[in-house]
């Protein structure tokens, strides 16, 4: 046990010291999770409720893939995403592999089939208690899909909620197309994967009790966030 | 109650500002990428000597600690300015095939067999070969890192010139990992078993157990590191100025001198040789 004692201790003073390269770990970890959960949730969103209100062919193929994403290996991502952002692969002239910005399009990538699927599920039952009223007022149904994304925003929410989890939490991408370096792309989860090779197993450990505790303070910030948003405690 | 409809305009403004967000951050700073192994890193050199870099030249140094094998294909896909590994034949593949502009000896340790302290196959103070003949003999459990590193292209090499095809030979107390040193040593250490290791990267290993060195000292056991600046005809995009500027550093007597300054509990992990045409 005195691996988990040593741990808690070694949390506990990393927090109290506010060590200045832990807290750019934390900054950089929060930046880019929140910022590649937001854009995943921009890009899901709305493609989730547009499945729930419009009927196309191959609607069903989407749903069927998004759900099978949810799924998806995040170190086939990583690796895919290296490919393309490689100097050699097709996108290498941005010259953004080893960047944050690589770790954010990794981590959207990731969150949008989450945002699609939760999002998607949700809007049925929405569109199915709502989306009469909604068109008898005269709305097309584009229209409309404003209107029932506001009615359901709290699952809006959840869907954001989820998202962010995936990629806060998320190594095997972002370790690839990060490249780990210190003072730029590390993040919480590739430090903890590099003091366990080292040997520093109490401090990787206390770097992962901060990121749990991390974790609740954003998802407890987002709770009344949404709350205040919505009005509905 | 207050509604908050999401309008097209504010989507439009919101996707903007991501873009921005999520477009790379304008380089100002004079940074170079190094491709590098995980025993540089690991052992705690880089973590010494880059703020030295940072100080005298000005130029932030970001290194992916990769092993051997993966760092010399990222720089072979141009998406590194220099190069700093050791594995001396591949190093000189990496050149021959033009990816390299020129190779300079570094600095060198050495590698350590290490092992559980009862020494089940009994190879303390053997021979390097002789060592792994008996690990071989006895089937005592032994970790490969199986990752094309430079510590796993030497350990290949130890093992032929013991006159073993591990390739063929191995059974089950070979057991290839396909991961970095220390993760290595997080195995060997939690199933007590025999490992091939640099010895910075042990000497800064904390999660020891019941690890110890059996065998050292022996020439064989030599390990060299050369660093190399990506070649710019081949990928124009590369720092040569800054990559070149960092390489002539370290090459330096004052980088050779910062190297050798090295030193854990008072051990110097690496010894400088860039003055051995040589190496």
């Amino acid at each position: 046990m005195s691996d988990f004692t040593d741990a808690l201790r070694t949390a506990g003073l990393l927090i109290v010291h506010l060590d200045p390269e832990v807290r750019g770990i934390v900054l950089l970890s929060l930046t880019v999770s929140l910022t590649g959960s937001f854009c995943a949730f921009l890009i899901g969103s709305p493609i989730g409720t547009a499945l729930a209100i419009y009927r196309f062919p191959g609607r069903g193929a989407l749903i069927v893939a998004a759900n099978a994403l949810l799924g998806l290996p995040p170190v086939v991502v990583g690796l895919a995403i290296y490919l393309l952002l490689s100097r050699s692969g097709p996108l290498g002239s941005l010259g953004i592999l080893f960047t944050p910005a690589a770790m954010i399009i990794a981590q959207a990538v990731l969150g949008t089939p989450i945002v699609v699927a939760l999002v998607h599920r949700m809007m049925v039952d929405a569109w199915a208690t709502y989306g009469d009223a909604l068109l008898v007022d005269g709305a097309s149904r584009l229209r409309a899909l404003p209107s029932i994304m506001s009615i359901g925003r709290d699952g809006l929410f959840t869907a954001f909620l989820a998202a962010f989890g995936r990629a806060i939490a998320e190594v095997g991408a972002i370790i690839i197309v990060g490249g780990n370096i210190r003072d730029y792309t590390r993040t919480m989860t590739t430090a903890i994967a590099l003091e366990t090779s080292k040997g520093e197993l109490s401090f990787a450990l206390a770097l992962g009790i901060i990121l749990i505790v991390l974790s609740m303070i954003v998802s407890g910030l987002s709770l009344v966030v949404a709350r205040t948003l919505t009005g509905r405690w | 109650m207050k509604r908050w409809s999401i309008k097209m305009p504010t989507i439009a403004v919101l996707i903007s500002a991501m873009a921005l967000l999520c477009a790379p951050a304008l380089a100002q700073e004079k940074s170079i990428v190094v491709a590098s192994t995980t025993s540089t890193q690991d052992s705690g050199l880089f973590g010494y000597l880059l703020p030295l870099v940072k100080q005298k030249l000005g130029i932030t140094v970001k290194v992916l600690a990769q092993g051997t094998g993966q760092a010399l294909d990222t720089a072979r896909r141009g998406d590194a300015d220099v190069v700093f590994v050791h594995a001396r034949s591949a190093e000189e593949k990496f050149l021959a095939e033009g990816f390299g502009v020129k190779r300079f000896p570094v600095m060198y340790n050495d590698f350590v067999l290490i092992g559980p302290k009862g020494d089940p196959a009994g190879i303390k103070g053997k021979d390097v070969l002789t060592a792994l003949q008996t690990i071989k003999a006895k089937s005592a459990a032994f970790v490969s890192r199986g990752d094309r590193s430079g510590t796993h292209i030497a350990e290949l090499a130890l093992w032929k010139k013991a006159g073993i095809d591990v390739g063929h030979d191995k059974g089950p107390w070979y057991k290839e990992i396909g991961q970095g040193m220390g993760a290595a040593l997080n195995m060997a250490s939690a199933s007590n078993a025999y490992v091939l290791a640099d010895r910075g990267t042990w000497l800064a290993f904390k999660n020891r157990g019941e690890l110890t060195i059996l065998v050292e000292g022996d020439k064989r056991l030599f390990n060299q590191y050369g660093v190399m600046l990506v070649n710019p005809a081949k990928h124009p995009h590369v720092k040569k100025d800054l990559g070149q500027q960092f390489i002539d550093w370290l090459v330096s007597p004052e980088g050779q001198r910062a190297i050798a300054g090295y030193k854990i509990n008072g051990q110097q992990l690496f010894y400088p040789n860039a003055d051995d045409p040589n190496a």
